[in-house]
């Protein structure tokens, strides 16, 4: 083990000239150097194709690494220390992030689509290779000895057979720049960049691969850590907004005098329908946001009553089209199919709903430079989302990211920035806004509501010879996952400035589910309008798989019933149609350790005690990561309450970095994607979105996990890393559903399976 | 505003704030003590949790005038990197967290319910949680970490 060194992750930050000077962010007095950043100073984002942008060694031996990708609560920050560790033979311990601040940060597109380990671990491999190679090659001339007689350990070089002839990288490198160009390739998600070194056999790994606890865990159960929540700026003033009263109100008018009265208050800022309010305490703030007299116009109702929802979907005109499969004639092949099972299968708008609402402090100079904390995931796009919403170059605003809790995609962190930006720039001071469960769970972007209709035709044999998939949903980018325009933010929508940069995106068979080798296979997606063009409660988003969970619970609960129709076992059934070997060896895997009977749902005899138990399966391919998920239940026939009582996650995303973090996030998956399958619903009627707290928006509870979780992880150190973070989330409500289907006969076939919904399902199985 | 005097995590100080301003913004805002955490500020999730005369209590929703004169310890307080409470030592070994932004209601929950029943039972230990949030769903580790943590002070007991 090296000596513990006082240098720890945050301590480091480039001031305005480029120096590095030691800080922390619990001290506030060195805060006062980053604002003091001076008018003509420039906050260029560091270019990729220098070695030096991405990584640093310290006098100590201390590996300092500078990536535009960011935590937020999955464990990457050490999968990336183990990655740099591995290839420079250094001790994990060595290593420290600077994470996500703009200007000491390349811009590698933050963080989203399960992409941090599979592509943003890339160049942080090969920077760390060509490190490696580059200190060799002073150690050869230190030492005098050829390249292929050093060895290394902890990052000391020595002489093989003459130990005594050894320098340390420190000695090598440490304050001075390993100024090697690197070749740069891609942008965004998929920026590479690659020099002189060639990274590892991965037959050859040592610390990629173990269990390696996480950097952040210990210092956060002891209360040691920084969230966003607590940067402290001197002079910082704290902020509250202020929402319509209606979706798509305008404000009429306020009453200042209202507030004035509050000890501490400084001044409410109103832009458009942009309303907040600033005071010198947090408590003042809450206080006058509460107390705040405003009028609002009665807007018209802008979305139709909650029960009319899939209704609406169903009956207005998309707004877009795109057709995803078209092979063989689907049409045809279902004409002359002997029984066409057909199902349409509904999921609803869900939150975000973060575990802290959302925090950020901003301090805006508009003649100088701006500086802003956030947690979002994305803190190169928010430079420039800044930038545009302040009029002034993005490299006149720097975004410092610090953790806030996990985000899950867009989940309005970006706007409780945006907001505290507004704040600052009408005050001239630094504002910290901390947003409300209500601001976050009625306020916060949307996961999209989705309908899945589907129909198959199946031989006298039971043989599956057409499939029709059409999706109609609201796009999981009416606001842009890259919140890199003003208009992409909630604040500079009510403002008026409009939202240009929404794209169509669709819920689609084969990309959100896997693809099963049908032999006429029709899908095609829809995109339905959003309700309102601005500022909407229910403008969605990016939440934890897009479109994934909704499509996946779909077409893995009508698999299920094809099945049944054929009177097939329901793993067997879908092996039958699978021709890719590592989905086979998960679900086969995920049969085997569950103790999988093989037989086709539903259970038989039903039997008629109260409590009904039963099992399904669910499978689904999120890029090139292959999940199965067994759910066992027991389903409450009189009332309806489903327990989970068991999962069995099979799981295999290629090489794994640090098992132990994988399972971590696994298991948070399946509780977080159970939640979010028995009990997510975004309520609304036709002027508000009424689900503002845990109790209008409930989520899983200590009552509802599973009496037992069994993750298998399998191993293919041969295959590169794919995603992790949110595969797990997409066969759990479908594992679910089909476990209610095999202990009760009952179908479920909207999302959330709430104890109503299944009440319904099973008293539609009496006989008439 | 009105001086108040608290007893943080064995310390005592004076705080000048409105009687009814609840606790978790004097004990963040006036002694910079980042843990308890906002997540709701209506009692429903346990982010704020303090323990309170020994008591896990929500300090979002709790005048700062009624903690007057109470011992108040927040997570700084449990326990020190060189001297970790064993609830935080078994969390800590179980890596029990996602983000953990909410860990300090399962972790301060944790240690009042061990210290009232040292070995809770599956359905005491939900019912304990019941009232307690986690977004990430990291609870099988929380489990798993406090039936560590029971067996633990079992042992030293």
């Amino acid at each position: 083990m090296p000596p513990k060194t006082i240098l720890s992750r945050r301590e480091f930050v480039r001031n305005a000239g480029g120096l590095l000077i030691g800080f922390s962010l619990a001290d506030a007095t060195v805060l006062p150097r980053v604002l003091a950043a001076s008018p003509e100073d420039v906050m260029e984002t560091p270019s990729p194709g220098r070695l030096d942008a991405w990584l640093q060694i310290e006098k100590d031996g201390a590996i300092r690494v500078f990536t535009g990708k960011v935590e937020i609560g999955m464990g990457v920050e050490t999968g990336y220390t183990q990655i740099v560790a591995e290839e420079l033979d250094v001790a994990p311990e060595r290593v420290h992030f600077v994470m996500g601040d703009t200007s000491m940060t390349t811009d590698q597109g933050g963080v989203g689509g399960s992409t941090s380990i599979m592509l943003g671990a890339k160049p942080l491999r090969n920077v760390a290779a060509t490190a490696r190679f580059l200190l060799l090659q002073l150690a050869s001339a230190r030492l005098g000895a050829p390249l292929e007689q050093l060895q290394v350990h902890d990052g000391i070089v020595s002489v093989q057979g003459e130990a005594a002839k050894s320098v340390s990288y420190g000695d090598l490198a440490g304050g001075a720049n390993l100024n090697d160009a690197l070749k740069v390739s891609g942008r965004g998600f998929a920026l590479n960049v690659e020099g002189i070194g060639k990274p590892k056999d991965p037959a050859s790994y040592t610390v990629v691969g173990k269990p390696l606890p996480r950097v952040d865990i210990a210092p956060k159960i002891l209360g040691q850590w920084q969230f966003v929540t607590d940067v402290r700026v001197p002079g910082m003033l704290h902020g509250r907004v202020v929402r319509p009263a209606r979706a798509g109100a305008k404000l009429v008018s306020l009453d200042e005098q209202s507030v004035k009265p509050i000890a501490g208050y400084v001044k409410t800022v109103v832009d458009g329908n942009f309303v907040g309010v600033v005071a010198e305490s947090e408590w003042a703030a809450i206080r006058a946001a509460q107390a705040l007299k405003v009028t609002w116009t009665d807007a018209e109702p802008a979305f139709p009553a909650q029960m009319h929802l899939y209704d609406h979907m169903r009956n207005v005109t998309p707004k877009a089209s795109r057709e995803t499969l078209k092979k063989g004639d689907a049409a045809v092949a279902l004409a002359s199919a002997a029984t066409k099972p057909e199902a349409t299968y509904e999921w609803p708008f869900q939150s975000h709903a973060t575990m802290g609402p959302g925090c950020a402090v901003a301090d805006v100079h508009l003649d100088g430079v701006t500086t802003v904390w956030s947690g979002g995931q994305k803190p190169h796009a928010l430079q420039q989302g800044f930038a545009e919403l302040l009029g002034v170059p993005p490299n006149k605003v720097r975004v410092i990211w610090v953790e806030d809790a996990g985000s899950y995609g867009r989940p309005g962190f970006e706007d409780t920035a945006a907001d505290a930006v507004l704040l600052s720039r009408a005050v001239g001071k630094p504002v910290r806004v901390q947003w409300t469960r209500e601001d976050m769970t009625a306020w916060g972007t949307k996961g999209p509501a989705v309908i899945c209709n589907m129909a198959a035709g199946l031989s006298a044999q039971g043989e599956v010879s057409a499939f029709r998939f059409t999706s109609r949903a609201f796009s999981g980018g009416e606001v842009m996952y890259l919140p890199s325009t003003a208009g992409n933010f909630l604040g500079a929508q009510l403002t008026g400035i409009p939202n240009t940069t929404g794209v169509d995106e669709f819920a689609q068979w084969g990309e959100a589910c896997v693809a099963y080798a049908f032999p006429n296979v029709h899908a095609d997606a829809y995109v339905v309008p959003a309700f309102l063009a601005a500022a909407s409660p229910l403008r969605t988003t990016h939440l934890r798989d897009p479109e994934g969970p909704a499509t996946t619970f779909a077409t893995e609960s009508f698999m299920d019933e094809l099945a049944a129709a054929a009177g097939a076992d329901p793993v067997a059934f879908r092996l039958k149609y699978l021709d890719d070997e590592r989905l086979k060896a998960v679900l086969t895997k995920a049969a085997e350790k569950f103790g999988w009977d093989q037989r086709p749902s539903p259970k038989k005899p039903a039997g008629t005690s109260e409590i009904a138990a039963g099992r399904g399966v669910a499978l689904t391919l999120r890029g090139e990561t292959r999940v199965a998920t067994v759910a066992e239940v027991e389903v409450n026939r009189r009332t309806g309450a489903v327990h989970v009582k068991r999962f069995v996650c099979v799981h295999d995303c290629g090489l794994i970095i640090n098992p132990e973090a994988l399972r971590g996030t696994i298991a948070a998956n399946l509780i977080q994607s159970l939640s979010r399958s028995l009990k997510e619903e975004v309520m609304f009627d036709g002027t508000h979105v009424t689900s503002v707290d845990w109790n209008t928006y409930p989520i899983a509870r200590a009552s509802d996990v599973p009496d037992q979780v069994d993750i298998v992880l399998i191993d293919h150190p041969e295959i590169p890393p794919s995603g992790a973070g949110e595969p797990a989330s997409r066969p759990t409500a479908a594992a679910i559903g089909n476990a209610i289907f095999d202990a009760t006969g009952a179908r479920v076939r909207r999302g959330p399976l709430t104890p109503e919904r299944i009440q319904a399902a099973l008293a539609a199985l009496q006989p008439a | 505003m009105a001086r108040t005097s608290l007893k943080v995590n064995g310390k005592a100080h004076v705080v000048d704030v409105d009687s009814e301003c609840p606790l978790l913004y004097a004990l963040r805002d006036n002694l910079a003590l980042n843990n308890p955490r906002f997540g709701c500020g209506l009692g429903q999730c346990g982010a704020c949790t303090v323990l309170l005369d020994n008591r896990a209590v929500r300090s979002c929703r709790l005048p700062v005038s009624l903690a007057a004169g109470k011992e108040i310890v927040t997570l700084e307080g449990l326990g020190s990197p060189d001297n970790p409470h064993p609830v935080q030592k078994a969390f800590t070994e179980e890596q029990a967290f996602q983000c953990g932004y909410c860990l300090n209601g399962w972790v301060l929950t944790a240690k009042a319910l061990l210290d009232k029943t040292p070995h809770p039972t599956d359905a005491e230990m939900r019912r304990a949680f019941e009232s307690l949030v986690c977004r990430c769903g990291s609870h099988v580790g929380i489990f798993n970490a406090v039936r560590k943590a029971a067996d633990s002070m079992k042992r030293s007991a």
